[in-house]
């Protein structure tokens, strides 16, 4: 290929290596925010209470309809403004959790639709409290339908987790920028972030689509 | 706020009704489905509820099971008031706690059965004395395993719903609805979802309930032949009414009124 | 200083950038729409090789990130002697992301056309072309056009990410502004209520309008 240096590229591997773990890492931590935030944004939209359905439906509502990158800059940079100081990766997993959380809410909200209201009433007739009857009877009913919009948000995560670059996150994205002004090279950093991208993406959509079927299959959902 | 003063805060006496309707209404919107009505079931009764759709026969049901509230009215279970609740020397509508408290004297089992498609028969059973009543997961298995023994699917009890047939998933609604010890029971139109030749099974388990067990028990039915030979009464909803009531002999053998022939007449050529 | 008037005193940054916003935003739906239709085409063709290739498109730029796409566009092409400036470094790569899923989204509507039209359009004797173009895409088009809305939701929010590069647009004057004069609050804020205002009461509006005007068109309203 083109100017393509392999003895560059074997030199530079082991950094993007690590940069790999921190790209895992902030996507897994995000993910991990966004499933449980955004199972409480779910409910809150299901509750009793007009007002408060209203004011989370419209949150999510902005949260969605705004970039992520806008939202990444300005909980790093608004925080200090009033004297709290978060770290990078403190503001970053917020500012993707609590975006991917308004997805997942979506996600969870059709998984919750989709359980029919017989099994609401037989929860009533076993006499179940509010809490039980979503932790026994609905959610787990509702996730195997949830399961391949929560997969498709996991991967989604993942390869926005470049955003993180810009408040100096130690990421792929950051790191190859960084390798890229320390040599001006930039083929190879960003071409193998690519391919470092793919590697781990298109297996894991398949990998989710495996699991879905396992959690089908074993809660008896045929 | 409504005039709460003709409703006694509790009733009382040897021979109080286990269920006691008094002037309750509910409507949808202008569409009035239960009109003022008044019906006692006496402990260990097995009453018998027939009409046409849209009777609001099976409205009655599911706000015994408080699926549904009513417009006004009280509803009495065990001489305590289960719609309402006593407060200041008054009756108050019954907020979720007190509703919670009362709803274990109830079970019912549905049309579409309702079964829990992620749990296996045995762990439907379980899981409201588990979860609901806390018993330990040994006594509930116990209580669990003779209850399906008693409706003839202890050998499917490690079967998902989805394996089972619809008079077999009945018959686990069964066991679960009695796994949380209701005084009273409803069945809910519980042959309608079902094929022909699988409603013996489920309406055998009802009638050995009713033989061996002194439960109170209510039922909706499409079946007039079963409702004649195991209810102590039957009675005939219309328009939001009992039209008639009375003892099975009579009502299917002697109606009085013009609408109960005309029903019955009509459905006997149905069949 | 309260948001009012940091607007009345930014708004003509604020304003340039918003115009800079929406041109990517309408060059890159250009774009993209057309590399959606080519691509989800292409991936329903009975040829193998033309297949592999929308299939390997679209996977590539599914399966990466819009940021990474973006950079390998504006800082490794140049260097196969394809120099673009970046404006349109900005738009293409957009484009071109968007375009791969709304390839899925394409081939997900032609697919929803029951097969009786297929037939009904073979037995009165078109061609191929003639079947897709007057039958098939139009009643294909009703169908995707739902989530066509939420992509062009993506698509406006993507567009963030050209600041990232230096075209000016909203995301990149915002930044300048929070730089020089550090009201985070205000100024980032601003720019969230203009990207909410651009979804939310032009794109969604426009989209809704869309699909009702096509069902009408369809005899589906």
């Amino acid at each position: 290929m083109f100017d393509w240096k392999w003895e560059f590229a074997w030199e530079i591997l082991p950094r993007l290596f690590v940069a790999t773990g921190n790209t895992l890492l902030a996507a897994g931590a995000g993910y991990a925010i966004a499933l449980v935030l955004g199972l409480f944004l779910a409910i809150a939209q299901r509750s009793p209470s007009r007002a408060l359905t209203f004011v989370v439906r419209e949150l999510v509502e902005f949260i969605r309809s705004t970039p992520l990158l806008l939202q990444i800059f300005f909980i790093f940079y608004v925080g200090p403004q009033f004297g709290i100081r978060l770290s990078p990766w403190m503001s970053g997993m917020i500012a993707i959790g609590l975006h991917y959380a308004c997805y997942l809410s979506e996600v969870y909200r059709g998984g919750i639709d989709s359980v029919p209201k017989g099994q609401w009433e037989a929860a009533i007739a076993l006499n179940m409290t509010t809490v039980q009857k979503y932790r026994r009877v609905i959610i787990p009913q509702a996730i195997p339908s949830a399961l391949s919009g929560m997969g498709n948000y996991l991967v989604g995560i993942f390869k926005d987790t470049p955003m993180l670059s810009v408040i100096g996150v130690a990421e792929l994205i950051h790191t190859a920028n960084a390798i890229g002004s320390e040599h001006y090279r930039f083929l190879e950093p960003y071409t193998m972030v690519g391919i470092l991208f793919l590697a781990i993406s298109l297996p894991a959509a398949g990998l989710i689509r495996l699991v879905e079927g396992r959690v089908r299959r074993k809660m008896g959902l045929k | 706020m409504l005039d709460m003063s003709g409703f006694p805060l509790e009733l009382s006496g040897e021979n109080k009704p286990m269920v006691s309707f008094r002037k309750v209404r509910k409507s949808y919107g202008a569409l009035t489905v239960l009109d003022d009505l008044d019906l006692d079931i006496n402990a260990g009764e097995m009453v018998s509820i027939i009409g046409p759709s849209g009777s609001g026969k099976t409205t009655v049901l599911r706000m015994l099971m408080t699926l549904e509230q009513i417009n006004s009215g009280v509803i009495y279970v065990d001489g305590k008031p289960l719609t309402h609740m006593p407060k200041g020397g008054q009756l108050v509508p019954a907020n979720e706690r007190h509703l919670h408290s009362r709803r274990s004297d109830i079970g019912m089992c549905f049309q579409h059965f309702n079964l829990f498609p992620h749990m296996t028969a045995l762990e439907n059973c379980m899981e409201g004395p588990v979860q609901v009543l806390g018993l330990s997961k040994a006594e509930a298995r116990d209580r669990s395993e003779e209850l399906l023994e008693l409706v003839g699917m202890i050998a499917k009890k490690d079967q998902h719903p989805s394996r089972l047939s619809g008079g077999q998933q009945q018959r686990v609604a069964i066991a679960r609805a009695l796994a949380m010890r209701p005084k009273v029971m409803l069945f809910d139109e519980v042959t309608s979802a079902l094929d022909p030749e699988v409603i013996g099974e489920v309406t055998n388990v009802i009638r050995g309930l009713v033989s061996e067990h002194n439960l109170t028990m209510l039922m909706v039915t499409h079946q007039m032949g079963f409702a004649r030979d195991i209810s102590d009464r039957v009675c005939f909803f219309y328009g939001g009414k009992i039209e008639e009531q009375g003892p099975p002999s009579e009502l299917f053998g002697n109606p009085q009124r013009e609408r109960t022939q005309q029903f019955l007449s009509a459905v006997r050529e149905a069949v | 200083m309260n948001i009012f008037d940091f607007v009345a005193q930014y708004w003509p940054r604020l304003l340039a950038g918003t115009g800079m916003t929406v041109a990517q935003f309408f060059l890159a739906t250009l774009l993209g729409v057309t590399v959606a239709l080519i691509m989800g085409l292409m991936k329903l063709s009975p040829n193998k090789l033309v297949r592999a290739t929308a299939v390997t498109y679209i996977e590539i730029f599914r399966g990466t990130s819009l940021l990474i796409q973006l950079y390998w566009i504006f800082f490794v092409l140049p260097l196969f002697g394809v120099s673009i400036d970046k404006f349109t470094a900005g738009y293409v790569a957009v484009g071109m992301n968007i375009g791969a899923y709304g390839a899925e989204l394409v081939r997900g509507g032609i697919l929803s056309v029951p097969k009786g039209q297929w037939e009904a359009a073979l037995a009165i004797n078109m061609s191929p072309a003639q079947r897709m173009r007057r039958v098939i895409l139009p009643q294909a088009l009703v169908n995707m056009l739902p989530p066509w809305g939420n992509l062009m939701i993506e698509l406006l929010k993507g567009t963030a990410l050209v600041s990232l590069i230096s075209v000016a647009d909203l995301m990149f004057e915002t930044k300048q502004i929070n730089g020089s004069t550090f009201l985070s609050a205000q100024a980032f804020g601003a720019a969230l209520v203009i990207y909410y205002i651009l979804a939310r009461f032009m794109v969604t509006p426009f989209m809704r309008w869309l699909e009702a005007y096509m069902a009408r068109k369809m005899g589906r309203a």
